[in-house]
């Protein structure tokens, strides 16, 4: 055990460096400061048509990202994402789910998403920039074949026309076959 | 003193083989070595902890009482299912602590070993708790308390005070394959630095989980996930209540039948769900014999212990290869560790930010600011700027305690810089 020590001292000597006391506080977490420098990454990616809002702006753990497309089938509406961090971030990914129920075929009526980083894909090397570009491009280009919402899936791959309509119709808050959705375009 | 007729001290004669180790050096052993009673005394008074009561920590347990340590402490809860894999455990000591149960078995088994059971989170310890500890041996299954004990023994370390150092054997076992490791924490590789080596568990598509199940798994998981959002929202999944099992395993099982999936079964729910991983019992045993080997060399000095990594695999034949992680000089955890700064309490945040910029190692421009506890000051998202703003004009004393330690992140830097504040008087 003292070899360990001395070994220590010889180590600190060579760098030089400061010493670190020992505390009894509570410590920043590795995930908080993974998070930390996550979002100061955005800067460049969340531009006009995302903005994240903090519940509660001491933790950063637990956020809310909008999405306003403005291009696309989904121009227009206003989406909101649940973001909830875990300690074990980034080996674990974020949980994201959309927190209205809209009419997109990889997202389920619950707001489950189907983003493959978000599950079978993540590594703790992509960050929270890779997770929001992703949900960005799920309004630009739904995906019909990875199909959450099995209904709409269908109508995307068989008649894409039709489908707009019924997108416009559910973002104005009305029924799609029977479903009733939120409206999330601004009065 | 009772002297036995081969001259070997009745205490001791169980120790015989150990002591071939303890009474002289050999071929690799450091030359400023003393053999002898200090070292076995020194092995015997060794306080240890260890963590994990599972399948793992129990072999670490006994093999650590069979080394000759004397005092073990260990933590950890009891589960029904892991009964199967763990030894020591006997039905009738389902409900109780697997930590009470463990330490009760081998301190029967062994005379003259003690062990402390402590039945509880590990995360409630405080440092003061840890720093009684020569070292501390990990057998866990769960990477988030791995990352806790670690970022915890790493903040320790104090120059002040040498014993504060306290290395971290840590084992872990996957099915067939495993590995150890030892970490002097701040001094080598930590778990943090490694982290990329954990696989991240293999997780199915949701979409496949939602519309194409092919497996059981699949419609254990779809009830797990999709399922209970819908029907029981708002509640919490307690994998350990029967009640939620079952419902899961019923949900399970209906969407089997009609995708005509057979071999959805209870206690695969409950696995699939708890993400149990199937143990391998000699697998377990391999592993802790590494980390008690370690164990031992580090307490007693008598060989040179583990730099730093071995990995076994024994699905194809046997592997096993030792190598040495380096120390990642971006750690969150051991990069970077916190440096005491002493400031003046009545300085506003502001004066504190710009007073970074001047500092050597920072020279910050854009630096965002945090305690465990609070966001003191974000430079983005422009939210979270403008809820963190008011800040910048509160002094520091009304943000953060005398010694509490925050952290510095500037998008020109990697890494992030910490502090310890120390308030001037
Ligand atoms: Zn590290």
């Amino acid at each position: 055990m003292l070899k360990i020590w001395s070994m220590k001292q010889q180590q600190q000597r060579d760098a030089n460096a400061e010493g670190a006391a020992g505390t009894k506080k509570k410590k920043v977490t590795a995930a908080q400061l993974r998070v930390q420098k996550d979002l100061a990454e955005l800067e460049g990616t969340l531009g006009k048509t995302m903005r994240t809002s903090f519940p509660d702006p001491n933790d950063i753990l637990n956020f809310t990202l909008t999405i306003e497309p403005d291009e696309g089938m989904y121009k227009g509406g206003t989406f909101h994402f649940n973001f909830a961090i875990n300690q074990n971030f980034p080996h674990d990914p974020p949980k994201v789910k959309c927190t209205q129920k809209i009419y997109h075929p990889n997202i389920d009526l619950e707001g489950n998403v189907c983003l493959n980083i978000l599950r079978e894909d993540w590594k703790p090397v992509l960050n929270l920039n890779a997770v929001i570009v992703g949900l960005q491009f799920l309004f630009l280009e739904p995906n019909a074949s990875d199909p959450l919402n099995k209904e709409a899936a269908e109508d995307l791959r068989s008649n894409r026309e039709g489908f707009k309509r019924n997108v416009r119709t559910s973002m104005g808050g009305g029924s799609v076959k029977g479903e009733h959705y939120e409206r999330v375009i601004g009065r | 003193m009772v002297i036995m007729a081969n001259g070997v001290e009745p205490s001791r004669k169980r120790w015989t083989y150990l002591d071939n180790f303890l009474n002289k050096p050999g071929p690799t052993t450091d030359p400023n070595w003393v053999p002898g009673e200090v070292t076995i005394n020194g092995l015997e008074t060794s306080k240890v902890l260890v963590i994990g009561a599972g399948g793992l920590g129990c072999e670490i347990l006994k093999n650590l009482a069979l080394s000759g340590f004397k005092d073990i402490h260990e933590a950890d809860t009891i589960d029904v299912s892991n009964l199967n894999r763990q030894f020591l455990f006997r039905e009738a000591d389902v409900g109780k602590s697997k930590a009470e149960c463990a330490a009760a078995f081998v301190e029967k088994r062994v005379k003259g070993v003690k062990i402390t059971p402590y039945n509880g989170k590990i995360q409630d310890k405080d440092e003061d708790y840890y720093l009684q500890f020569q070292m501390i041996v990990c057998g866990l299954d769960s990477i988030e308390a791995r990352r806790w004990i670690n970022a915890t023994l790493v903040g320790m370390v104090d120059m002040e005070n040498p014993e504060s150092l306290k290395p971290l054997i840590d084992g872990g076992t996957e099915g067939f394959k495993g590995q150890a490791r030892v970490i002097l924490p701040s001094m080598s590789s930590c778990i943090e630095c490694q982290l990329d080596l954990h696989a991240p568990r293999a997780a199915v598509p949701l979409c496949t989980l939602a519309t194409i199940p092919r497996q059981p798994a699949h419609c254990i998981e779809w009830a797990h996930i999709i399922a209970w959002e819908e029907h029981r929202k708002g509640e919490v999944l307690d994998t350990d209540d029967p009640e939620h099992i079952t419902w899961l395993y019923q949900k399970a099982s209906a969407r089997a039948q009609e995708f005509n999936i057979p071999g959805v079964t209870y206690s695969m729910t409950q696995g699939v769900v708890k993400n149990i991983i199937p143990a391998i019992a000699s697998t377990n045993a391999i592993i802790a014999a590494s980390c008690c080997n370690e164990a031992f060399k580090i307490a007693t000095g008598c060989n040179p212990w583990l730099n730093n990594y071995i990995q076994y695999s024994g699905d194809e034949g046997i592997f096993t290869y030792t190598f040495e992680m380096e120390q990642k000089e971006d750690c969150p955890v051991c990069g970077n560790l916190a440096r005491n700064l002493t400031v003046d309490p009545n300085m506003t945040l502001q004066d504190f930010i710009d007073s970074l910029g001047d500092r050597a190692e920072a020279q910050l421009k854009k630096p965002t600011l945090r305690s465990e506890e609070k966001s003191l000051y974000s430079q983005f998202p422009a939210s979270l700027r403008e809820q963190t703003a008011p800040n910048l004009s509160k002094k520091l004393s009304e943000l953060v305690v005398n010694g509490e330690e925050i952290a510095v992140s500037d998008p020109a830097f990697a890494i992030s810089f910490k502090y310890k504040l120390i308030f001037s008087s």
